[in-house]
């Protein structure tokens, strides 16, 4: 009588807390940043079990895959920087210090409370209960896409959208502000295999998310999926050194930035008037100001990423990512 | 019938996977732990994707599968083509036994 | 046992990891996977809220908010990781 179904979704909610607790436990840095990439990717398992196979893509792209790259480069300069390059296991990066036990009790009860709040309140709140379904359903023939989640995105709530690119805009450039001046760790050897594997893989990821950014108008997929793996072609031209950031790419590279943000925006606003208001888009041209939105928004996602994995502003010697992105 | 076919070719991928994930814990060094688990990943994930693609019933969806099959399996081989290399630069030792 | 009730639970399980790992980790890195954890708690929140039972589709307004969410944090991940690696260049520096 019991689905087996159940046992599944039990068995992946226990080794998803499982992973949780072995990300922060485990003395290896290196193996909590591996730990936490496998906890990445078994919660977007578990959404795709819940039904959201975009936040499952979004997840394993974005939060996994770009979030994994982000953390061991900066292991990888952590361990340059410190001296322990060629160690096999650099336990921390910080000296640790001793804490007095009434801290960590304090804590230990804040946390608990905060815990148990949350738990009550996941209780208490109805089931099932009344969302925006019924809402989105209804004004869905409007948006000029047929997947909701892409309504929502780019057309009912596009302003969040909007503000979301303007986040990742003040990413890259807090970033380069960060790491003005500051030295590069020697990129690792990959050998000859690495760069056959890049070879081959390139044209492929360009080809899986230009087809997720398209399908994204009528089944799970979209701009910043699409986005997040043409940023991988960037990480891979950046590894393989066939892209190397120089200067005189700077200019290119804040165009690319502020492209998304820029035509978003001009969009946004060229749409309204006649009794509109900004972010109105007309229902018979919506499928393609979406599309249009979406693709320059995918390209400067693209970019951003990549620049993001970088780091360091290209100066003299090199940086910033992948120009040839799509 | 196409659906015992499917299932046993599923239940023979999660033996193999199965054997792969016991290699890794049971092996003594990093070799054979990397020599056990392309075995799951190669002929496991092989098996299951041929499997799954036999249950989608659409050409365009078995397609997708095994291209899905096709670069795991080139990232798999990459990658443990990088451990070891990286494991043999880093005087990993090899165990006698 | 519904799928929302054995996530749900999951979800509060792994931000309460999360919490407690930002508090009390003293490594840098360790803090900002720390975050990370308490990211994707608050994720698996949202898309337990959007389920309906199969038939039924679930809502797309809490998934979208949950790929902003996503994005979001890997912005604010990786200033997170350039403020580290500077940090760790300057305390290099000083010990010279």
């Amino acid at each position: 009588m019991t689905d087996p179904l159940v046992i599944f979704d039990l068995l992946l909610a226990a080794s998803v807390v499982a992973l949780a607790v072995a990300v922060l436990g485990v003395r290896d840095l290196f193996a909590a940043i591996v730990l936490f990439v496998i906890f990445g990717l078994l919660s977007a398992l578990s959404w795709v079990r819940l039904s959201a196979p975009d936040v499952a893509l979004a997840e394993a792209a974005i939060g996994t895959g770009v979030t994994g790259a982000l953390l061991l480069k900066t292991l990888h300069h952590l361990r340059f920087v410190s001296g322990t390059l060629d160690q096999q296991a650099a336990l921390s990066v910080t000296p640790l210090l001793p804490v007095p036990g009434a801290v960590i009790w304090a804590n230990a009860a804040f946390c608990g409370l905060i815990t148990l709040g949350l738990a009550a309140a996941f209780l208490g709140a109805p089931q099932a209960g009344p969302g925006f379904d019924p809402l989105v359903a209804d004004a869905m023939p409007q948006s000029g896409v047929e997947h909701p989640v892409t309504g929502v995105l780019l057309n009912f709530r596009a302003y969040d959208t909007l503000m979301e690119v303007v986040v990742l805009l003040a990413a890259v450039i807090a970033v380069w502000q960060i790491e003005r001046g500051m030295s590069d760790a020697p990129a690792p050897v990959m050998g000859e295999v690495w760069q056959g594997f890049a070879r081959l893989a390139l044209p492929a990821i360009v080809v899986v998310g230009t087809y997720l950014l398209w399908v994204g108008a009528e089944a799970p997929g979209g701009a910043f999926q699409g986005g997040a793996v043409l940023a991988a072609v960037g990480l891979l031209l950046l590894l393989t050194r066939a892209y190397v950031p120089r200067p005189a790419h700077r200019g290119i590279a804040r165009g690319a930035f502020v492209l998304g943000t820029g035509a978003f925006a001009a969009v946004a606003l060229l749409v309204a008037g006649g009794g509109r208001v900004a972010f109105e888009y007309p229902p018979e041209h919506a499928k393609s100001l979406i599309l249009l939105i979406e693709g320059l928004v995918t390209i400067s996602i693209a970019i951003t990423l990549a620049a993001l994995f970088h780091g360091r502003e290209p100066v003299a010697l090199s940086t910033q990512g992948g120009r040839n992105d799509t | 019938m196409l659906e015992l076919v499917a299932a046993s070719l599923i239940g023979l991928g999660a033996v193999f996977f199965i054997a792969g994930t016991v290699g890794l814990l049971r092996f003594p060094d990093i070799f054979c732990r990397l020599h056990a688990l392309t075995k799951a990943d190669g002929l496991g994930l092989a098996l299951v994707a041929l499997g799954v693609a036999l249950l989608s019933g659409s050409m365009g969806d078995a397609f997708r599968i095994g291209l899905i099959w096709f670069f795991v399996a080139v990232a798999s081989a990459t990658c443990s083509h990088l451990i070891a290399r990286y494991a043999r630069a880093s005087g990993e030792a090899v165990s006698d036994d | 046992m519904t799928p929302d009730l054995i996530y749900g639970f999951t979800g509060v399980a792994v931000f309460a990891i999360g919490l407690v790992g930002a508090l009390c980790a003293q490594d840098r890195l360790r803090r900002v996977l720390a975050l990370k954890l308490c990211s994707v708690g608050a994720g698996f929140m949202l898309v337990v809220g959007a389920w309906r039972e199969p038939p039924a589709a679930p809502d797309p307004v809490p998934h979208a908010l949950v790929i902003t969410g996503i994005v979001v944090m890997v912005s604010a991940t990786a200033v997170a990781l350039a403020l580290i690696r500077r940090l760790q260049s300057l305390e290099a520096e000083d010990d010279r």
